[in-house]
């Protein structure tokens, strides 16, 4: 087991060099940061100074070298766009992205789990038929269009719940939180449902996909035939097995949603870590765009070694087979 | 005269199709009386578990039971609610299934499946139901029950699952047991092994048994009465010496005879006369195979961290022209890996392999001349065939990769010429493999490895996926193919009644080594080798009966 996971950390290592070295090229080479910063009245001598402020003189080796240490500081540089440091700024819009991020996933993952298994249970009942289909319009509907649908319906016609922004915040040391106070819980809503559709309808679709697989298979007949109760046979013999595939997709799309929150944050004016992205896109403010790529890469990395980790506690022949190394 | 504890009486079974019904079991009808083994015989759809399924009422939809009526001591069980029938599963009807290694919740320890099952049933507590769980599973003849109970199913053997699943079936003391092929996927050895608890276990819990199989041997062991059943319909009933010895009916007549025996038979291939090896066609000198284990990545990079394994030690053994030799052993003694060297899809880490003088892995044009001259049948025509190509391109592959035939209308007419050898009609080149039974596939399989005009075809377990008479038309068809052209054949099989009626020389594999060798009479009536005398003393044979 430990080995398995100083393996795997080594490997996160890997990426995460190769992730920020990528990182480093777009710092390095899209657009030319200087004259963007300084706009078109500023003499060379600026410029100049700016540079060397900036250490943009140095060889290519050394401003890597320089990048990964800072990096591993937490340090990203000075926005370009704000002046602010880009740490400062994505560990103030980060408890924003991370509340949403997990709003829609438990609502994803327990909505999805439990019909998964309702239309696996069922596979011929009406309610089946209609619960696919609608998820069916939930997969193939695009983001922006459910929000809009959405702040259409609760927020301009019905006028319950706000179309925009978190509401009121409360800071708990560093981290401003949302749901604490009314107004913060109400507008997480529309933009929490948003965001969860689709991982929802990806999750229902997969428990019911695995279910109606693990119900066919000789363990479960077996269990049939020893005579347990269709609770336990459905509870705990399928359930347990159903979740090992449901884990890994769970797992990355719950990386996806903190990363690429992005379309549902613009939508919601959310003030999160992918507005800020998409803000500073439109100005080239590159040390923010390098940032974000390590901080997405990091929060793949860092799930997908959660993902491995559950993958030993739910399976024992894993377990087993790390042991003895097969 | 005691009640019957199972009475079925004309169970029909039906399968509605969109414009058919199909009737899998169509008016059965027979006993069990208390503490009786009935054996339920037939090939593969005769209904015979079909029937186990409808007695404990795990009837896959849309299937349902259409007439009859199944009693359970007297008492009515098939139109019971489900609800009802659920408290019957387990509790007064228990079932082992055929493959101990699927039968078992791979994420539960067999402790807490055994504890779930006996509390399900049985008014016990935890610790008490924990005892029960240990006692039965070392009355199943698992040694250190109580140490072992906390394992998980991966971590036992196929036979030792199998045990725990007969613990987890008699659990609550069932008065009748539904046994479906409990033993048709294990070893021979172990087999018999499994036969004896099912017995000993039945015995002692007065539990009456329906043992459903298709192997007539276990039956001829263990069974006191038998039903043999073909396409749904009962063809006879009797006692097993009854009907081993004296069958009426032309079905059970046919069945029987097609049963290949470990006993020599006249008819059967005279053996080799004690070969030179030096002169033999195929020659096998001193063949090793190790696999790593553990360490894999890049722990691999540091010295001593990779441990070996030795699948194949040291084997040599010689087949003269025109001649088959047969490769016994059960699962995990190397006689796959063997057939996988000597093919050449994996390199040996030492020893030779030479077919007509040519070492197969020198490499250059002798691959290429290999690939002609060696071809291989598997054991599974359901996944040996590609099921998205026509029979046709099936069988030219190897011509076309070899470059034996290139225009169109000579690969097809060497086509139909191959399904004429293979007794089947040529036309049927335009269709896809799921159009024919398994037996016929093997005849395509055949067909395929005939395409390149070979010498030498290595048979891994070529009918231990088919049905018994089909089995016999396909090694009458090796058998007359043989004849023809002079085919040399290296026959894998843990059958050992099938080798002895093709081979003229036998090798007994054990763990990777070759135990024994010799020719075929020399070492089944004669056998030197320990493991050899096991080997077939285990095998349940219907000549046995007395």
């Amino acid at each position: 087991m430990l080995a398995f996971i100083a393996r795997r950390l080594f490997q996160s290592v890997i990426v995460m060099l190769a992730v920020a070295f990528i990182a480093f090229m777009v710092f390095r080479y899209v657009g030319d940061p200087v004259s963007s910063m300084l706009g078109q009245d500023s003499t060379m001598a600026d410029h100049e100074a700016l540079r060397e402020r900036l250490g943009l003189n140095e060889p290519f080796y050394i401003q890597f070298y320089h990048f990964v240490v800072n990096a591993l500081q937490g340090q990203f540089g000075i926005s370009y766009r704000l002046q602010q440091p880009v740490s400062q700024l994505i560990m103030e819009r980060l408890p924003a992205t991370i509340e949403l991020a997990f709003a829609s996933a438990s609502i994803a993952l327990v909505l999805g789990v439990v019909l998964g298994i309702y239309t696996a249970l069922r596979p011929r009942a009406f309610s089946t038929g209609v619960i696919m289909t609608a998820s069916l319009i939930g997969v193939s509907l695009p983001t922006f269009l459910i929000g809009i649908g959405l702040i259409y319906v609760f927020a301009v016609e019905l006028k319950v719940l706000p179309s925009f922004g978190r509401g009121e915040v409360i800071n708990l040391g560093w981290w401003r939180t949302g749901l604490l106070t009314e107004s913060g819980l109400r507008s997480l809503i529309l933009p929490a449902i948003t965001l969860s559709l689709f991982q929802l309808t990806l999750i229902m679709r997969l428990v019911r996909a695995e279910m109606l697989e693990v119900l066919r298979t000789d363990y479960i007949r077996f269990a049939r035939a020893r005579g347990l109760s269709q609770r336990a046979i459905n509870f705990g013999h399928a359930l347990k097995n159903t979740m090992v595939p449901v884990i890994t997709i769970t797992g990355l799309q719950l990386g996806s949603v903190i990363a690429f929150a992005i379309i549902t944050e613009t939508v919601f004016q959310w003030p999160g870590v992918g507005s800020l992205f998409v803000n500073s896109v439109a100005v080239v403010d590159v040390p923010v765009m390098a940032a974000y790529l390590v901080f997405v890469a990091l929060v793949f990395v860092v799930i997908n070694l959660i993902v491995d980790i559950l993958y030993f506690i739910v399976d024992p022949r894993l377990r087993d087979g790390a042991k003895s190394g097969r | 005269m005691t009640e019957p504890v199972l009475s079925i009486k004309d169970l029909v079974v039906e399968f509605p199709f969109r414009d058919d019904v199909f009737r899998a079991v169509d008016g059965v009808s027979f006993d069990i009386m208390p503490g009786e083994v009935l054996g339920v015989v037939g090939e593969s759809g005769a209904g015979k578990s079909m029937t186990g399924s409808a007695v404990i009422g795990l009837i896959e939809r849309p299937g349902h039971i259409a007439a009859g009526e199944i009693r359970l001591k007297g008492e009515r069980i098939d139109n019971l609610p489900e609800e009802a029938k659920a408290k019957l599963r387990g509790k007064r009807i228990g079932m082992v299934f055929q493959d101990p290694l699927t039968s078992l919740n791979p994420l539960y320890t067999i402790g807490e499946q055994l504890i779930e099952t006996i509390r399900t049933h049985l008014p016990l507590n935890e610790a008490e139901a924990r005892q029960k769980a240990i006692d039965l599973l070392s009355e199943a003849g698992i040694p250190k029950a109580a140490e072992r109970i906390d394992s998980y199913p991966h971590q036992f053997s196929g036979g030792m699952r199998q045990r725990v699943v007969i613990a987890l079936a008699i659990a609550a003391e069932p008065e009748l047991i539904i046994a479906d092929e409990p033993t048709s996927a294990l070893d021979v050895s172990v087999q018999a092994q499994i036969i004896k608890v099912l017995k000993k276990l039945c015995a002692n819990h007065g539990a009456a048994v329906m043992l459903i199989t298709h192997d007539m041997g276990v039956i001829a062991q263990t069974a006191d009465r038998m039903v043999v059943m073909h396409q749904g319909k009962v063809v006879e009933t009797g006692t097993v010496g009854d009907i081993i010895r004296r069958p009426q009916e032309p079905y059970t007549i046919k069945l029987i005879n097609s049963i290949p025996t470990i006993q020599r038979q006249a008819g059967d291939v005279t053996p080799a006369e004690a070969a030179n090896d030096d002169g033999a066609y195929v020659q096998i000198k001193h063949l090793v195979r190790d696999f790593e284990i553990g360490g894999g990545g890049f722990l691999k990079l540091l010295p001593g961290k990779v441990e070996m394994f030795r699948a194949v030690n040291d084997v040599s053994f010689a087949i003269e022209k025109g001649k088959t030799f047969g490769l016994v052993g059960e699962s995990g003694s190397g006689k796959s890996t063997c057939a996988k060297m000597i093919v050449g899809l994996l390199r040996p880490t030492s020893g030779t392999i030479t077919v007509d003088g040519h070492d197969i892995w020198a490499g250059g044009a002798g691959h290429q001349e290999r690939r002609k001259r060696v071809q291989m049948i598997f054991q599974d025509p359901y996944a040996s065939l590609n099921p998205r190509w026509r029979v046709a391109d099936i069988i030219a592959e190897p011509m076309r990769t070899l470059g034996i035939a290139r225009n169109r209308t000579e690969v097809e007419q060497r086509v139909a010429e191959l399904l004429t050898r293979v007794r089947l009609d040529p036309s049927v080149m335009r269709k896809f493999p799921h159009e024919f039974s398994g037996g016929q596939r093997q005849r395509i399989a055949i067909a395929r490895a005939l395409s390149s005009q070979p010498e030498f075809i290595v048979c891994d377990e070529p009918t231990s996926a088919l049905d018994v008479s089909v089995q016999a038309q396909v090694l009458d068809l090796m058998q007359e193919l043989q004849d023809e052209f002079g085919l040399t054949y290296l026959l894998i099989s843990h059958n050992l009644a099938v080798v002895r009626q093709m081979s003229s020389a036998v090798g007994v594999l054990h763990n990777g080594v070759l135990v024994e060798k010799g020719p075929t009479d020399a070492i089944f009536d004669n056998p030197q080798a320990d493991y050899t005398r096991m080997l077939l003393d285990a095998v349940p044979d219907i000549s046995r009966v007395a």
